[in-house]
């Protein structure tokens, strides 16, 4: 049981770990450790689209117990599986090209498919009206952040300004033509900007490559669902 | 030697320096070595985020990011859960964990069964707690939302890899008042956590969650190895420059990995 729940999946871990770094300093003319890491990958896209599989049931199940049971909410559940069902029906019969289903994509003669339709008239709209809301969040959250509230605060609003307008035609019709301010948001973003972020970087990358090393010795579990004192 | 990759050796030595740096610490923190590791605020307040929570007698959502266990920031950020799961546990408070990618979904599962099974609470645990949502960004972005608007939890963590998302996400968190605790190392997202969350793990302090959290001394002699060659790395930089300046390109062409 200990060899199932603990030393297995450790053993598995290091063992996928340590194949890409391998891989990554193999000779290229060496086949044996580059075929097996993209044996690895491909094998991860099948694991992954079981847990997929497992993801659906449970978004199933879910939803049908909050139906069954009047939670608040039950009517978005209502929707939810009626998307689901209705979509899955048409990609299902669209792949074995069963009667109008021919395909997922478009028919040889130009026209849809029911299940190109529900994407291209109800997903597709839906998904950009999330991603517009960028926009309006993006306001708000910049009103909150560029009050001068001390001197941190008031050199990042300076900095913000000048970086909006430096990156508009405004900027330059300010200054009669000449782009002063887009050279000076040039400055910013190039190197004050640009020498924060790579600090940043750096820090992330020996965190995630520590990270990665305490995950390949078996250190670090806590993803595997096993105690540390185990 | 046919089989070495030689263009990489240089890299291959970097690589075995940082092992031989990160493992001696791992060792001498084993053998009880003291270690130094500062506070950081956005770990600390985790505890407030939850005991909030518990005194409101409302729900606190974790979302995990939205990419699958491959990506580091993942693993990670299923640390910090296995964390908070043990606090909710301890104080019955119930805790929320929409998913986006199904590998993400087991493990946060497993992760968030096994806290409640340390913490002697395995009657709390149900399956619903961590759920699976859809594979889809922004269908994933409304279904949180309209989580956050709906059942207003008094906690949101928003731990983890996070790309467009990562502002709808937090100003609507903002929006219902809770407290928020947000982490991740993509840099074009940070800002948007820094203006829209109370406390933001940056960068190394996401990967350093799980050790910070877990006090246990190997995890910590980790960190300790990374911040030592973060040390020669800073270095590095300066000399290099430095030499740039005077003409000499030697460094820079030592380090260049093909």
């Amino acid at each position: 049981m200990r060899f199932l729940r603990l030393q297995l999946p450790l053993f598995l871990t290091a063992l996928a770990g340590s194949i890409p770094i391998v891989a990554f300093f193999w000779s290229p003319n060496g086949t044996i450790v580059q075929t097996t890491k993209d044996w690895l990958e491909k094998y991860m896209v099948i694991i992954a689209s079981f847990a997929l599989l497992l993801g659906v049931i449970n978004v199933v199940q879910t939803n049908v117990k909050k139906i069954e049971r009047r939670q608040a909410g039950w009517h978005y559940g209502l929707f939810l599986l009626a998307g689901l069902v209705g979509m899955g029906t048409c990609g299902i019969l669209g792949a074995i090209q069963v009667g109008p289903f021919q395909g997922i994509g478009f028919r040889p003669d130009g026209s849809r498919t029911p299940f190109q339709w529900g994407a291209e008239f109800i997903f597709n709209p839906l998904q950009a009206t999330m991603f517009s809301l960028l926009a309006f969040f993006m306001a708000s959250a910049a009103f909150r952040a560029f009050r001068a509230r001390n001197v941190e605060a008031t050199i990042l609003l300076i900095a913000a300004a000048v970086v909006m307008v430096g990156r508009i035609p405004l900027g330059e019709s300010i200054l009669g033509g000449r782009p002063y301010l887009a050279h000076f948001t040039d400055w910013l973003m190039n190197w004050p900007n640009a020498a924060a972020q790579r600090g940043i970087i750096i820090g992330a990358a020996l965190g995630a490559a520590s990270l990665s090393l305490r995950v390949i010795v078996g250190i670090e579990r806590s993803f595997l669902g096993i105690d540390k004192s185990e | 030697m046919s089989w070495l990759n030689l263009a990489r050796l240089n890299a291959l030595v970097l690589f075995a320096v940082f092992c031989v740096l990160v493992l001696s610490s791992i060792s001498r923190a084993r053998r009880g070595g003291s270690l130094f590791i500062r506070r950081i605020a956005g770990l600390n307040a985790i505890d407030e985020a939850v005991g909030r929570a518990t005194e409101l007698g409302k729900k606190v959502l974790y979302v995990p990011g939205i990419m699958s266990i491959d990506e580091n920031q993942t693993i990670a950020s299923l640390a910090v859960l296995g964390h908070v799961a043990r606090m909710t546990a301890r104080y019955q408070t119930e805790i929320d964990v929409p998913n986006k990618d199904p590998l993400t979904f087991v493990a946060a599962r497993e992760t968030v069964k096994e806290a409640y099974m340390q913490e002697g609470r395995p009657d709390l645990y149900n399956d619903s707690l961590v759920h699976y949502v859809t594979y889809d960004q922004f269908a994933y972005t409304a279904a949180v939302s309209g989580k956050m608007v709906r059942e207003r939890p008094a906690a949101n963590f928003l731990i983890g890899s996070f790309y467009a998302e990562s502002l709808l996400l937090a100003e609507t968190g903002q929006s219902t008042g809770a407290i928020q605790i947000a982490g991740t190392a993509e840099v074009a997202q940070l800002p948007f956590f820094v203006c829209a969350c109370d406390y933001t793990l940056i960068g190394e302090e996401l990967y350093a969650a799980g050790a910070y959290l877990s006090r246990e001394p190997a995890q910590l002699g980790s960190i300790k190895g990374q911040d030592i060659t973060k040390a020669i790395v800073g270095m590095y930089i300066v000399v290099a420059t430095g030499l740039l300046l005077a003409g000499s390109t030697f460094l820079k062409r030592i380090l260049t990995i093909q």
